[in-house]
This record gives C-alpha cells, structure tokens and sequence, in this order.
C-alpha cells in the first residue's frame, strides 16, 4: 500500500494548485437517514484506484450500521411510498439535474475507481445521469403499464395496481462503481421502495459521493442508505433482518448470492437473484423486470350491482 | 361451549346429491408420460371421505424414482409441446375445460366425497371456477406477445407444483392452466389426503388427447413434494400451502435457476365500520370465515368490528350462525361440511383450545356433530386481543376470532399487524374510505363490500410472508415465463 499521508490520487483537474498549496482530502462518509453518518464501529478500509494507489479511506459498516439504516428506511417507506408518482418522478428528475451539476466529479471518482479513460468514464456518467431521467418518466406510467381493471365474470368493480414491496437491500454491481450501481437503485426507488445499498466493496467512493447528491435533491431523508464496507460481513444480518422485504443480490457472488437467499427465506423476502452483466451491458436501455421485482400487485373488489354491466337499461 | 339439539317446525328435509355420478376405481396409479402406473417402491396410502371415514380408494404413493421418471417425460414432452404453435395449445385448454363442464358434476360429487366440502360449494364455486380458468388461460396461449411481457416470451421449461387441499381441483386448474398455456410441462403433486381429483383429470387429459409426458400426476406426501421441488431438472416450482413448507422450499430452490412462486398462509382481517349495512356484512362476515370450513388460506378468520357497533353485529352474527346446517357435505342444503383430516382437527382443536386458555370467550351455535367422520362446530371468539394466538396464528378451520377498534387508523394497524398479508376485507357505505383503507391495507387482495370472490382473470397472491407470485389474469402468465 501506498502512504496514506500523500496524495497519489491521478488529479484530472486543470492544476490550478500553486506548489505551496495542500489539497483538501474528502472524508468520505456513510449516507443513513439522510445524515452523513461515520460507521458505528469506527472502522475504515483503504480505497485504491486501479492501479492500487490509495485514493481515501472509505468507512467499514459494521452490523450495526445496517441495523440503523434499516430502522432509517422503514421509517422514511410510508411517506416515499405514499408520495403522489408525479412527485417521486420529479425529486428523480432532480437527482439527474444535480448530478449533471456535478459531473466532473463523478467523471474522475469513477474514472479512478475502475481504471478508465476520461472518455470512457464520461460515457459511463452520462449514462448514469440519463438512466435517472429514465426512471423518471417511469414512476407515473409503471401502475398503468403493469396494473389494470380486471373483466371479472360477476357485477364486480375489480382493479389490480402494484404497490412498492417496502425496504430493499441493495447489492450494488462489484464491478459498475456508479452506472451499475444507479442502474440497480433507481428502479427500486422509482416505485416507492426505500432502499439500502451496499457499494462496490472495491470502488466504493462514487456511491458514497452520490449520497451528498441525494441529499440536495429533495430525495427524503432514509429514502436511500449508503453503506461501504465489506459485502459478504454486512449482508448476511440484513438477508435475515426482519424488517427487510426484498434484497437485489446484484453484486453478489455465486457463494455469497445462495447464502444470502437462503437466510432470506426466513421471512420470505422477494429476491432478485444475480444475473450476469458485463459492464457494457448495463449501458443498454432497460426493461421493467428490475421494478416489478420489488412491487406487489394489489387487487381490490367491490360490487357494482347490476347496473353498468352489459344488461344495463341506461 | 354447550351444543344441544335445536329443534324447528322448519326443519329441512335431506336432499342428498347422487354418489351414482361417479364412479372411484379400487385403486389409482401415478399418471407418468400419459400412462396409468404403480409406484417403482410398490407403496400406496389409503384415501378416505372425511365425513364418513370411509375408505375411498388406494392411491399409489411416489417416491423419488417416481419424481425422476415423470420429471424426464415432462422434460421430453417440453421439447414439441413448447414448440406446438400457441393455437394449437390453446385448443388443447379448451378442449379440457369443456371436458370438466361436461363432467363437472362427476367431479363435483368426486370433490366432495374426497375433501368433506359441500356440494353447495364443489358445485357452485370449485367447478365453475375449475373450467373458467381453463377457459381463461387457453386464450392467452396465442397472445402471448400481447401479455406485456415482450413480443417472445418462452416457457421455462418443466414446472414442478405442489398444492394443497383445500380446493384440490381449483388449485390444479390454477397451477396446470397458465403452465400449459405458455408451453411448459408440468409435473404436479396432489396432496395425500385429496389425490382423486387430479386422477380423474388425468383422464381429462387423456380423453383431450392431450400429448404424453406434458402433464404428470404424482400423488404422495411431503416427501415426494421434497423430492420434485429439489429435482435438478425441474424449472419453475409452484406451491400453495402453508408458510412452513413455503420457507423449507424457498431454502432448497435458492441460489438454483429455478424460478418460484408462493402462495401461503394468511390470517386476514375483515374490517366492519359503524356504518356498514349490518346484513351485508354479516353474510360477508359468514363467507369470509366458514366457507369452505374456514380452510381457505384468505379467509377473513379476524374479524375487526368497530367499537360503537359491537353488540349489534355479534347479536346478528350469532343469530346467523345458528342457521347454518352442519353435517352430510352431499347434501345440497349443507353450508358446513366436513374438515378434511383427523390431523387438520387435531391441529384446530389445539389452538381453539389455546384461545380458550388464554382467555378468550368462545362460543359456538347449538349444532349437533355427526358421530364419525372429522367435524367442528362453527366457533366465535370475542375478548380477543392481538397477542392471543388465535389472533396471529392461521388456524385454517371455522374459527373467528372477534377485535373491536375504534378509528378508521386503528383498524388498519391492526389488520396489518401480521406476519401475514394475503387478503382483507372492508364494509362501509363510504366510497372514500373504503379507497383510503384499502390503499393501506398491506394485503393482495381487498375485498370491499363483499368477500371470497375469486375470478380467473383476477390476480391473487400475498404480500409479505403468504408468498410471493400473483396466480391468475395476465399476472399468472408471469410465474409461467422467462420474463
């Protein structure tokens, strides 16, 4: 490893730095609750880029930490959930409008992060910032694309709508440090699930960067929990909590992946297994499967009598 | 609890359904690759009428050499069944749901003898919806591309399903259908103690000309379920029962391909607001609880009464339930039939004995059991509190536990105060309210103004822990496709 005390981080800036000047190192921080927390535990690990140079020291999240987050989500699910869609569409456009904001940094967070050319990781970004605006169009069309009025054979008012499953725990992609891992979590929020993501274990830092842009993007504080640390310690407690609906194995291995549905089955949780994605995949437009894994459909009946139906005398 | 003989001046007189209708063989075989055959380890079980106890028929029981010689001639049938043109399949479906409506009364009398439902209800309910959803799922088979799930979608392949018995024919019929109908074959598990049924479908088939191997019979218990869910060659797995198994499943299929749908337990709550048309909701209440002897997994068995109206609802209620006739499930003027094994009523005299012991106040009409057979008198709680057992466990028999609340908030908290979240139901004259509760009930199905209505094109399925996968309607075709 690299020392800690000097800054090898690969500097895209124009350097406008004088020789005299000291770089201002970023604490990177948890995002729980809408609060920057550090980990309970007090514990960080180094981040380094491709190369191996350390960029910065990223928290470790303990158990604990995802206990809290968990409390955070289900706390923030019924005002996120009960949002008007029209609503939640905007604060998602919002998130795409602070990130473009933003750009350069993401440009450089995920270009060390994995190792790539500025052009490669400004496609990357762009693509990350489009797919928000993508999901925002979604949030107001979903129930009228994967909802509707059902042709019961009875004088019967029948409606089936999907409603968001509840808090969601979020493997983030290992590989995709930042569209891989908007591509997973948008769709999970765009519904109305409260989400609890678990970054990259090796790039951690353009997620963790992404919780200062959720903050200022009038996303509700617990709406979305950013944890950083090792997956395989974080996730086995959260797979088994309780008052975890689902969990998005995305960015876990095949051991990891069956551990975790296993212990997931103790309350039933909805699980959306891993599938296999190469980088450039996930530049490709997506389908719906990775909403409608995380909702339920709700089918409500009431009578109508007679009138209405065909038979009506109006 | 006292029962003691009512008497009437209107007593019914007996109107027993026919049993010449059907005609049950001495013995049945598993029904492997489109044949009739014994179980590779010679074992059979024995299945018997619960309201009688009288042995029915012998029943071949499969074990794991069995699984593996269906699950290979479903693989083997999968190959032109799935390639057969959606037309083509789809005429195969109608052809069996015009069979079961015209043997819809053999089957009807079939199921009741069987299970210890009443011909009221296997005549009524189970058929009609039986052939419905055939009907229903043969016309998607040739739409497919229209189903919302892009223009191609394919079947997965072999589908291994285990239901239960409750609703033995309507439970297959909601498993086979949407199978066949997007080209999967199926190898299905009825349970022990409710196997004719899906026998006799299996002579459905045959008369259908259905083609060999798409559609496999496995009568057996746990064990051979065990062995078809974990089966390497099996797809999609597909079951109704209880949370228990549902869990044990969902641990043996995970981190396999295979794909999983649940449909599990529940524990729902019907919600009766003060300004409720109070005979309405004491039918709704009555169907909610004591259809099907209260073993159905969406029954209303908590029933959520608005305080200010207490008294006046339990006072119609109980004056309702002493009306309901109990007793032959042949007969045609029966309401409450049989329970369907000596286990299930071991299993709801416990915790009906539970309730009582931790203070509940039980209280059932005067009704006379017959003296062999497997029954339970139609049984009210009140002084139910959410802690009592008898309010959070499923009991899946004629028990209603009574909870009274007193704003719109508090009943909603309640209902969802379970583990479970499978159905609810809502009564009041409000339309706003009605909307604005069944918007926060966390429930798949709400029924307002009404209960225990099912309908083919109709999704139904659980939140939380009764499963996940929606069966039925265009949400069906979901659990059946590589979507």
């Amino acid at each position: 490893m690299s020392d800690p005390r000097v800054d090898t981080r690969p500097d895209t800036r124009p350097d406008t730095r004088s020789d005299a000047r000291l770089s201002v190192f970023k604490t990177y921080k948890l995002y729980v609750g809408g609060k920057f927390p550090r980990s309970e535990s007090g514990r960080v690990y180094e981040v380094s880029d491709a190369k191996g140079n350390w960029l910065a020291n990223a928290p470790l999240s303990s158990r604990k930490d995802a206990r809290d987050a968990v409390v955070a989500a289900r706390k923030a699910f019924g005002g996120w959930a009960g949002a008007t869609a029209y609503n939640r569409g905007q604060v998602l456009y919002r998130v795409a409008e602070m990130l473009e904001g933003r750009r350069e940094q993401f440009v450089r967070e995920v270009a060390d992060a994995e190792g790539l050319s500025k052009p490669k990781a400004n496609a990357q970004v762009d693509a990350a910032i489009d797919r928000w605006v993508w999901y925002a169009g979604w949030t107001d069309k979903i129930a009228q694309v994967v909802g509707g009025g059902n042709p019961v054979a009875g004088p019967y008012f029948n409606l089936s709508s999907p409603e968001p499953t509840g808090v969601v725990v979020v493997l983030a992609p290992q590989e995709s440090s930042f569209l891989g891992l908007v591509s997973v979590l948008a769709p999970v929020i765009a519904t109305g699930n409260t989400a609890i993501v678990i970054a990259s274990e090796r790039s951690p830092l353009p997620a963790l960067s992404l919780g200062e842009v959720l903050a200022t993007s009038d996303v509700p504080g617990g709406v979305v929990n950013i944890l950083s640390g090792r997956t395989a310690e974080i996730t086995p407690s959260l797979a088994a909590h309780q008052d975890v609906n689902a969990i998005d194995l995305a960015g876990a291995d095949e051991v990891l992946a069956k551990e975790l549905e296993i212990a997931a089955a103790d309350n039933l949780k909805r699980v959306l297994r891993p599938q296999t994605v190469d980088n450039a995949q996930w530049f490709a437009t997506p389908g719906t499967e990775r909403m409608t894994a995380f909702l339920e459909t709700k089918t409500v009946w009431h009578p109508t009598g007679s009138l209405g139906a065909s038979g009506s005398s109006y | 609890m006292t029962i003691e003989k009512r008497s009437s001046a209107f007593e019914y007189a007996p109107a027993p359904e026919s049993r010449a209708v059907v005609d049950i063989a001495p013995s049945y075989g598993l029904f492997i690759d489109g044949e009739f055959a014994e179980a590779a380890e010679g074992r059979v079980f024995k299945t018997v009428s619960p309201s009688t106890e009288e042995v029915l028929s012998e029943v071949a029981q499969a074990g794991e050499a069995d699984v593996e010689r269906a699950v290979k001639a479903a693989r083997k049938a999968f190959e032109k069944w799935s390639a057969l043109p959606g037309s083509e399949r789809a005429k195969y479906l109608f052809r069996i749901a015009r069979i079961i409506q015209e043997r819809s009364r053999e089957l009807a009398v079939l199921e009741t003898l069987d299970n210890g439902k009443p011909i009221r209800e296997t005549r009524d309910a189970d058929l009609p919806l039986v052939a419905a959803h055939f009907f229903y799922y043969a016309g998607w088979a040739d739409k497919l591309g229209h189903a919302g799930f892009g223009a191609n979608p394919r079947p997965l392949g072999v589908a291994g399903q285990v239901i239960p018995w409750n609703f033995p024919l309507l439970m297959l019929a909601w498993k086979i259908a949407p199978a066949l109908a997007t080209g999967n074959t199926v190898v299905l598990k009825p349970a022990e103690t409710t196997p004719l049924s899906a026998l006799f479908f299996a002579d459905i088939c045959r008369q259908a000309g259905l083609p060999k191997g798409v559609v496999n019979i496995l009568p057996g218990y746990g064990d051979t379920g065990a062995a078809l869910v974990a089966h390497p060659d099996v797809n999609k797995v597909a079951f109704t029962g209880s949370t228990a198994v549902g869990k044990e499943i969902a641990r043996t299929v995970a981190g396999s391909r295979k794909k999983l749908t649940l449909e599990l337990g529940g524990k729902g709550a019907n919600i009766v607001f003060d300004d409720a048309p109070i005979d309405q909701a004491v039918e709704g209440i009555v169907t909610g609880i004591f259809f099907n002897q209260g073993q159905v997994c969406c029954a209303g068995s908590r029933l959520l009464v608005q305080e200010s109206i207490q008294d006046e609802l339990l006072d119609s209620l109980k004056r309702r339930l002493s009306t309901l006739r109990l007793g032959d499930p042949l007969d045609k003027n029966t309401d409450i039939g049989a329970i369907n094994s000596a286990e299930q009523l071991a299993r709801i005299t416990s915790l009906v004995e539970a309730g009582e012991a931790e203070g509940a106040e039980r209280w059932s009409p005067a009704c006379e059991l017959p003296s062999s057979g497997y029954w339970f008198a139609p049984t009210l709680f009140t002084n139910v509190t959410q802690a009592h057992t008898i309010a959070r466990d499923e009991i899946f028999g004629p028990v209603l536990s009574v909870l009274t609340f007193r704003t719109p908030d508090e009943a909603v908290a309640k209902a969802n105060n379970t583990q479970y979240g499978l159905s609810a139901g809502i009564w009041t004259e409000k339309g706003s309210r009605i909307l604005a509760v069944a918007n926060k009930l966390r429930a798949g199905v709400v029924w307002s103004n009404t209960f225990n209505k099912f309908d083919p094109t109709s999704p139904f399925g659980g939140y939380k822990e009764s499963g996940f996968g929606r069966e039925g309607g265009r949400h069906g075709l979901e659990a059946y496709l590589d979507v």
